[in-house]
């Protein structure tokens, strides 16, 4: 007699995801990045429909070998997708990701008018550039603290 | 060559072109442009005109390769011949290749950069704004993702194009010499597609390109107006099949295949 483990849940999938974070910003995880599309549990395992920030994203490869690690404990096979069913954009970050964010030094997204000094909360910041070290990032510059600082790209 | 035979099978022959080989013909052609103008504008890297320019074009081109890649795996899975997105971009000889003529031209220097830059995003956009509601639903969800990140190129590539026209002396000399030596070629990026009735009959595209292309001239004629810069010609023996292409791109060709060739079928 074959003795099954009972199916985890999506919400167990789901809270074993909050402990993906982003390779390149290690303070937000991928479900307060808002990469997290969609989680289905069957008998033939789980499957989670993952959201790319950019078409070009290079950490893709990355995240979805972090995810099935981060699945496995569960005991089903585990089959990462990427979707561009809906177009991921910054509104989707949540409350907690804007803050881990500003923990590691990026100003959340925001029009350039309105982004603030991650380190000092100055308003009198200037952008340097609209192209970062990463595509999801751009380059500004806090006049207050004279920090240069990048802002996550409202896309 | 049996791979090109199947190619040719695709681009080639045209007689009575369902919509699905039509819609075959219009992701290898956006595949390859988009391919052709990344790699193209990824030998900026290192040896931008200032460091802030170094990180935006090698951004803008890691975008381009990054949408060449996705519309290679469309194209993948509408011919399903069992290529992958690797196996279009890089297992086809130069005249295999659909990208528009405009992108024959080399990089030049970096106004000629920014010229070629300026006529391809304006004009893509006025192709991807056609197919944002696409009936062909993979189509249209990429679509929809691309133009959020292509507002940025746009963006940058208006910005620059002014700074350049408005700076007199030498920047505005090469600018001109730029347009004049591309401006023949600008409008091969919205040429007629083989098919393309079949792509409006099914809804693929919401008009045909010609449309588009007189949208795109517009709008071109408007900014060129303001900056006084000469009006862009027609386009120069448009009759001169799409898979002829110049010296400079089979160069680029040798280049960008170099490494797959080398080790045939090897993996990372």
């Amino acid at each position: 007699m074959v003795m099954t483990a009972p199916l985890p849940t999506a919400a167990a999938v789901r809270l074993l995801l909050r402990d993906v974070v982003d390779p390149e910003i290690p303070t937000v995880s991928i479900v307060d990045l808002g990469l997290v599309h969609d989680v289905r549990v069957g008998a033939d395992g789980i499957a989670v429909e993952l959201l790319p920030t950019f078409v070009a994203c290079p950490a893709l490869e990355v995240i979805r070998s972090a995810v099935i690690d981060a699945l496995t404990a569960l005991g089903s096979p585990v089959e990462v997708s990427f979707t561009f069913a809906v177009p991921w954009t910054t509104d989707r970050l949540t409350n907690a990701g804007h803050a881990g964010l500003r923990n590691a030094g990026i100003a959340p997204p925001a029009d350039p008018v309105d982004v603030r000094c991650p380190f000092c909360d100055s308003a009198t910041v200037a952008m340097d550039s609209m192209f970062g070290p990463a595509l999801c990032r751009s380059l500004f510059y806090c006049r207050a603290c004279r920090q240069p600082f990048e802002a996550f790209k409202p896309i | 060559m049996t791979e090109f035979a199947s190619f040719e099978s695709i681009a080639m022959d045209f007689e009575g072109a369902g919509h699905e080989r039509a819609l075959a013909i219009l992701l290898l052609s956006m595949a390859d442009d988009e391919f052709v103008i990344g790699f193209s504008d990824s030998e900026w890297t290192g040896i931008g005109p200032i460091l802030e320019e170094d990180v935006a074009i090698s951004s803008l081109a890691q975008d381009e390769l990054g949408h060449a890649q996705a519309l290679y795996g469309l194209l993948a899975e509408t011919i399903a011949d069992g290529r992958d997105a690797d196996g279009w971009a890089y297992d086809r000889p130069p005249e295999g290749y659909l990208h528009a003529r405009l992108l024959d031209h080399p990089r030049g220097d970096w106004a000629a950069t920014i010229a070629r830059r300026y006529l391809y995003d304006t004009a893509d956009s006025a192709r991807l704004e056609a197919i944002a509601a696409s009936s062909h639903a993979p189509l249209r969800e990429l679509v929809a993702k691309i133009r959020r990140e292509e507002r940025y190129h746009l963006m940058h590539v208006q910005t620059w194009i002014e700074r350049l026209a408005d700076a007199g002396g030498e920047s505005r000399a090469r600018l001109l010499a730029a347009l004049k030596a591309m401006g023949p070629d600008a409008g091969t990026v919205l040429a007629p597609l083989p098919g393309e009735t079949a792509l409006v009959r099914h809804g693929v595209s919401r008009e045909p390109f010609a449309v588009m292309e007189a949208r795109w001239r517009d709008e071109v004629g408007a900014t060129f107006g303001r900056l006084g810069l000469p009006e862009l010609p027609p386009t120069a023996s448009p009759d001169r099949p799409r898979t002829d292409h110049s010296d400079a791109f089979r160069s680029l060709h040798a280049e960008f295949t170099m490494v797959r060739r080398s080790e045939v079928g090897a993996t990372w």
